[in-house]
Order: C-alpha cells, then structure tokens, then sequence
C-alpha cells in the first residue's frame, strides 16, 4: 500500500502542453505514472505526448475516468485552474506552481474543503510512492519502494531526505511536499494522519521550516494520534526574523515562527528531532532500529 | 512589500476612510507650504522609513510654526532613520508626512492580517492602542477582540458591530467603525494586502474615528494584478543587494557572518546555513539560486555574494535533481573564472550524475574544493573561512 497515489491512479495535466507542462509530464510517463490526458483551453481534440488533449477538465474526467490532476498553469491562473478541478469532480489535485496570490489561495482552500477534495501544494515538488506513479518535478530516480514516509515544506530538503533513506537501503512508502507557501491545500496533520493509517510506513520524517505554527500544530496531532516512530528536522535556525527566506510561508513574523519554537514542541511530542539535516537517515536507523 | 504610512493613508483616503488632512513632502520649503495649505495653528511632522517606533527615535514631532516644519525636515531629509525595528544603519528619510494634528480622547488598536493557522483574514481590535501589539497578545490576550472573514461571503456588517459594542463604542461611533471595518476589509480584498494596522486608530475630543497611523503590507505574489502598488514601492528601502539579487530571480537577504552560501531550492538554502552554524561557522547570507543553476545565475549569484566584503569562503551546495551535476559543475567553474573568485570555494553536488560532477571539478584547474558530503562541505568551508582570517 501507500497513500494518496499507486500504480493505479489516472492522472490528468492542467497546462499540460506548456513547457513545464511538457517536461515534468514526460518525465511522469517514463516513470511509469499512468498519465490519461491532459488540458489545454483551445487544444482539444489534439494529441500531446501521444496523449489526448481536452479543452476543458470534465471533458478530460468524462473521458478518461481520471482520479488525479496536476498543475503546471502559471500562477495568476491557479486558482480558477483548482476550481475547475473541484467541480469537474477531480479527488486529487497537486499544485505545483509557486507564486499564487494569498488571497487566492483562501479561496480555493475553502472550496476543496467543501468538496471533499485533497489538494496538494501550491508550491510544492509533488507526490510520489516511488516505483508506482510520480507526480510532480521531483527527480524519480533517487527514490527507492520502501518504508519511510516523508512529508515536507521544502522541495530540495525532501530529496534529500529521500537519497538518505535510499543510501540507507530504507526506501519511502510515498513522499509527499506539502509546499512552502502560507496556505497550503493540505498540512503536515493531514499526510500524518495518512501515513499512521498505512500498513506499507513503518516510520515517518517529517521536514518543517521557519514560519506560521504548523510543526507545533503537529507535534500535538503526533503526541495524541501518531505511533510510528517520528523523525524530524527544521530548516532556518540562522534565519533573521522578519526576512522571508524565498519560500512566501518561511518567516517569522512577530517573534513568532522561529525553528526554536518548532524543535521544542516535536521534542515535547516525543519525536526525534535532529539539528543536521545530513542526520535524517540516522536518526531513523536510531529510533527504528533498522 | 511594505508601503509607507504616507501612502497607506492615501490608499485609506480613497476609500473612503477617516484620516487627518495631510501633505507628503520631499523638501523643507514643502514641508512649511503644507503647513500653511492644511491651516491651523499645530501640526505634526512624521518621517516616512519602512519601520515603526519612529516617535521614540525622533522621526515624529509636533509643530507650531510653518519654520519649525521646515526645520524638521532640514534636519531628516537625505537621512537615516534609527529604530529599533531597522538596524544599526537606520533607513533612508526622503518623504516627511506634514499633518493636521488631532486632539485624542482615547487610543484603540485595529489591524487584519492572513491568519495562517484558521486560513482567514482575521481582523484584531484593541482597547489598548498606541502600544505595541504583539506585547498586548502576549501578556493580555483577553484585551485583543477578533473578527474572521469567510473567503466565500466576505466581511458583515455584524461583524464589525460587534467589534465596535465590545471596544465600548456608543452612538455614532458604532456606525462609523462598521463602515471603517467594511472600507478596510475591502481594501484588504481588493488590493491583496498581507497585512493591515491602525496604531493607533484614535478617538478625537469631537467623538470621531481617525486613522492615526496606518502600515500596510502587500502580497508579492500579488503584484501582477496590482500595478499601482507596485509603483508605489520605494526601493531606497530595501536592502541593495536584495533588491539587484531580485532583478535576477535570485532569493537572498543578507546576515552577518563570513561564509556565502549558493544553494538550490530555499529550504535547501536555509538547512545549509543551519549546518554551517553547526559546524562552528557563521553563514554570510540566504541565497537560493533556483532548480536550474545555469552558468548565467551562477555568475550573477557569485557577484552578489562577493560583494559583501565581510565574504572570506564561500559554499556552494547544489542538489541536481532533474539536473546534471556536471553540467552544474562546469557553470561553477564557469562562473568563478569570469567573476575571478578569489576566496576559498567549496562545491558540493549531490543527486543526478554527482560523481561525474565531481571529477569535473577535481580536474579543472580553478580553486574549487570538492566536498564528498554536505557534513565535510559544511567542515571545509569553516576551516577555509577560519584560514582566511
């Protein structure tokens, strides 16, 4: 098993014949995603990828019965690209793009939850259960079908976390970058409750950063609701307060936010927080006894 | 982005909002015309910088003479502000806001921000105005009134009522805080601020609202859709070389030690600065240099880091994910023979074709040190910013 996505999964792209659209989509199939189609307004009828195009998404659901789209519009576009999803009846959507406007994402937030809907993302590599289906712009081929479940806010630091489980021969269950925007489609709690549910995880690494409360948040739902072993690490100890540090969500804003903060209340929650972050993989092997 | 109070009460002014009659000025002898053009015996002289606790710095004065407003503005122009929210340097005056003075009955708090936590803009309002707001949070939360807005309906007029009766508002002042708690979300919404405050949003002797001070801030994802705002930025404020790091895409702000740090991905960027710190060192500054890492960026990020001349090491920390990392290792060589890099460089790559990076740059004849983990970059590049000294 894993969580959100399998070999199974019908994947549909929203920008799909974009450049970036184009690429990650490429790279999707040679992974092996089942990749169903895609959209592109004013397209339809066309072949991409070898692939049909639509012009709208119900046309893509209607035809190609798809589960999942991802996200590749510019930025100013997202919010109505994640609205037309949600009502097209899309369960799984991934956003990619970075940049979209905070008020806009208030928004869309709402409707998907309304919905019922799982949105990942904005600003986020994606989701992968490694060797079944990727999707998203995270490099497939550092990943490894294993046991370890990896959320977090940074792209990089969770490949990363990824090549240090595969080095380590552990392997991920599915790795899930949850964004580095303020307001993201889904939270660290949402993937933990996930994970917690999955028989394939054995254990967890979970990477926050500086800003907003969602690590404290978490290491309280980890206190009460999680039993697998827990590794953690923050990101931007050295950040200054009152810089965004790129991401639009990492800043501590009225002494509030501080990686501090963050290690305390994992710690408090009986989680295996390391100050390295070259010491994920170990940390691991320490707690789970691997 | 931040704007300055001058131009928040302009943004206040066309919507409609309470705020005392006022003239931004950029010269001394603008400063005593704006006297004479708002009328009235006092006036009070505020010095626009990008920071608060201007009063306790000297960059807010009352005044009762058209020569006394000019004076203070001799005096600020072309200077820097010190606060204790900038730093030691203080920030640049060039605008002074001359205002019609009010006399204040009481002093209240009112701002709105994107609560994170509940995912809704929350507006906050206070009894205690005129103080800092973060302390009334902290030591008196019962004393900070909310009021959150669904995304979907928008702001309602109860809900400013009820704010108003429980800041102990009566009679007409009810009905002109809910319009000021409409006109505010409004502009909130419309013009996609991050950040709204009135501190203090004062109660005149004649029982009035008045907007005494205002600070807002922009989305700047937003700025597309907000072309007059964006206009409205005053790049005086910001730091040099954040501002030409940002004509590149590139993300850096700058911190106070000796090792530049080049990552990919942000936070990649700050982890690295984390472990440098660990590692007994202290990191010179934030930089993100995108996915891509071309040779282009490379440069472009080199000169920036360079240019801070604290600088005596600097680590580059490259996870090439999509990616090659050789190709990523002949942009670094690239890049430190164009700029002629003269400190100690220390690469690490990391992810597609790594190894391949590394005898790239094991064989090219610049000094590049090769790390072979982010642990022994992070190691060499405190030892060679140590040897430098």
């Amino acid at each position: 098993m894993s969580i959100l996505i399998d070999k199974n999964t019908r994947v549909i792209c929203q920008g799909f014949t974009g450049a970036q659209g184009t690429f990650h989509s490429e790279q999707s199939i040679d992974y092996g995603t089942k990749m169903v189609g895609g959209v592109t307004p004013g397209k339809g009828g066309q072949k991409h990828l070898g692939l049909p195009v639509f012009n709208t998404v119900l046309d893509a659901c209607n035809s190609t019965g798809a589960d999942a789209s991802v996200i590749y519009v510019p930025a100013r576009f997202c919010k109505e690209s994640i609205l037309e999803a949600v009502d097209a009846g899309i369960k799984l959507i991934v956003c990619i793009t970075e940049g979209i406007p905070t008020l806009d994402m208030l928004v869309a937030k709402e409707k998907c939850d309304q919905a019922g809907v799982r949105l990942i993302g904005p600003n986020c590599p994606g989701v992968i259960t490694p060797g079944e289906c990727k999707i998203g712009i995270m490099p497939g081929h550092i990943h490894l079908p294993g046991k370890v479940g990896i959320v977090s806010r940074s792209g990089t630091l969770t490949y990363e976390a990824v090549k240090q489980t595969t080095d380590h021969a552990f392997g991920q269950s599915s790795c899930v970058g949850i964004g580095g925007d303020p307001i993201p489609g889904s939270n660290f709690i949402d993937i933990l409750a996930l994970f917690e549910n999955d028989e394939q995880t054995e254990a967890i690494v979970m990477i926050g950063e500086i800003g907003g409360t969602a690590e404290e948040e978490a290491g309280s739902y980890i206190k009460a609701h999680v039993t697998k072993p827990v590794v953690a690490y923050i990101a931007g100890v050295t950040a200054p307060p009152g810089k965004r540090m790129g991401h639009a969500g990492a800043i501590i804003s009225g002494g509030k936010g501080t990686a501090e903060e963050k290690f305390s209340a994992l710690n408090d929650a009986g989680v295996k927080t390391v100050r390295s972050l070259a010491d994920i993989g170990s940390g691991l092997r320490e707690i789970c006894n691997w | 982005m931040n704007l300055h109070e001058y131009q928040a009460k302009q943004l206040f002014r066309e919507y409609g909002l309470p705020v005392s009659k006022g003239i931004a000025v950029d010269s001394a002898e603008e400063a005593a015309d704006a006297t004479r053009e708002i009328g009235g015996t006092k006036w009070v002289v505020k010095a626009q910088v990008h920071a608060g606790g201007r009063g306790k710095a000297g960059g807010v004065e009352l005044v009762d003479s058209a020569e006394e407003a000019g004076a203070f503005a001799r005096k600020w122009l072309g200077k820097n502000l010190v606060t204790y929210q900038t730093d030691a340097n203080g920030q640049p005056v060039s605008k002074i806001l001359v205002e019609e003075c009010v006399s204040i009955d009481r002093e209240l708090y009112l701002g709105a921000v994107v609560d994170r936590a509940s995912r809704r803009i929350v507006f906050m309002a206070s009894t205690e105005g005129g103080v800092e707001i973060e302390k009334v949070a902290s030591e008196t939360p019962e004393k900070i009134l909310k009021a959150s807005i669904d995304p979907l309906t928008g702001p309602l007029s109860y809900q400013g009522r009820e704010l108003a009766f429980k800041l102990g508002l009566t009679g007409g002042q009810i009905k002109q805080f809910t319009s000021l708690f409409l006109g505010l979300s409004k502009l909130f919404l419309d013009l996609d601020l991050s950040l709204l405050e009135i501190n203090p949003l004062v109660i005149t002797e004649e029982g009035d609202l008045n907007c005494l001070d205002g600070k807002i801030n922009v989305d700047g994802n937003a700025l597309f859709r907000q072309p007059k705002l964006k206009d409205m930025q005053d790049q005086s404020q910001e730091d040099d070389r954040e501002a030409k790091a940002a004509e590149w895409d590139l993300n850096y702000v700058a911190l106070d030690g000796n090792i530049g740090c080049m990552v990919n991905g942000a936070g990649l960027a700050m982890g690295t600065m984390d472990i440098v710190q660990l590692y007994g060192g202290s990191p010179a500054n934030f930089l993100d240099v995108g996915g891509a890492a071309s040779k282009e960026r490379v440069t472009e990020a080199f000169k920036i880091i360079l240019s801070d001349e604290k600088v005596s090491a600097v680590l580059v920390n490259i996870f090439g994910g999509i990616v090659r990392c050789d190709l990523i290792a002949e942009g670094v060589i690239g890049a430190v023979n164009e700029v002629g890099v003269s400190v100690p460089v220390v690469v690490r790559l990391e992810g597609n074709s790594a190894e391949l990076g590394r005898e790239v740059l094991a064989k090219s004849d610049v000094n590049i040190l090769a790390a072979s983990s982010l642990a022994d970059a992070a190691e060499k590049a405190v030892n060679a910013a140590g040897e430098d000294k």
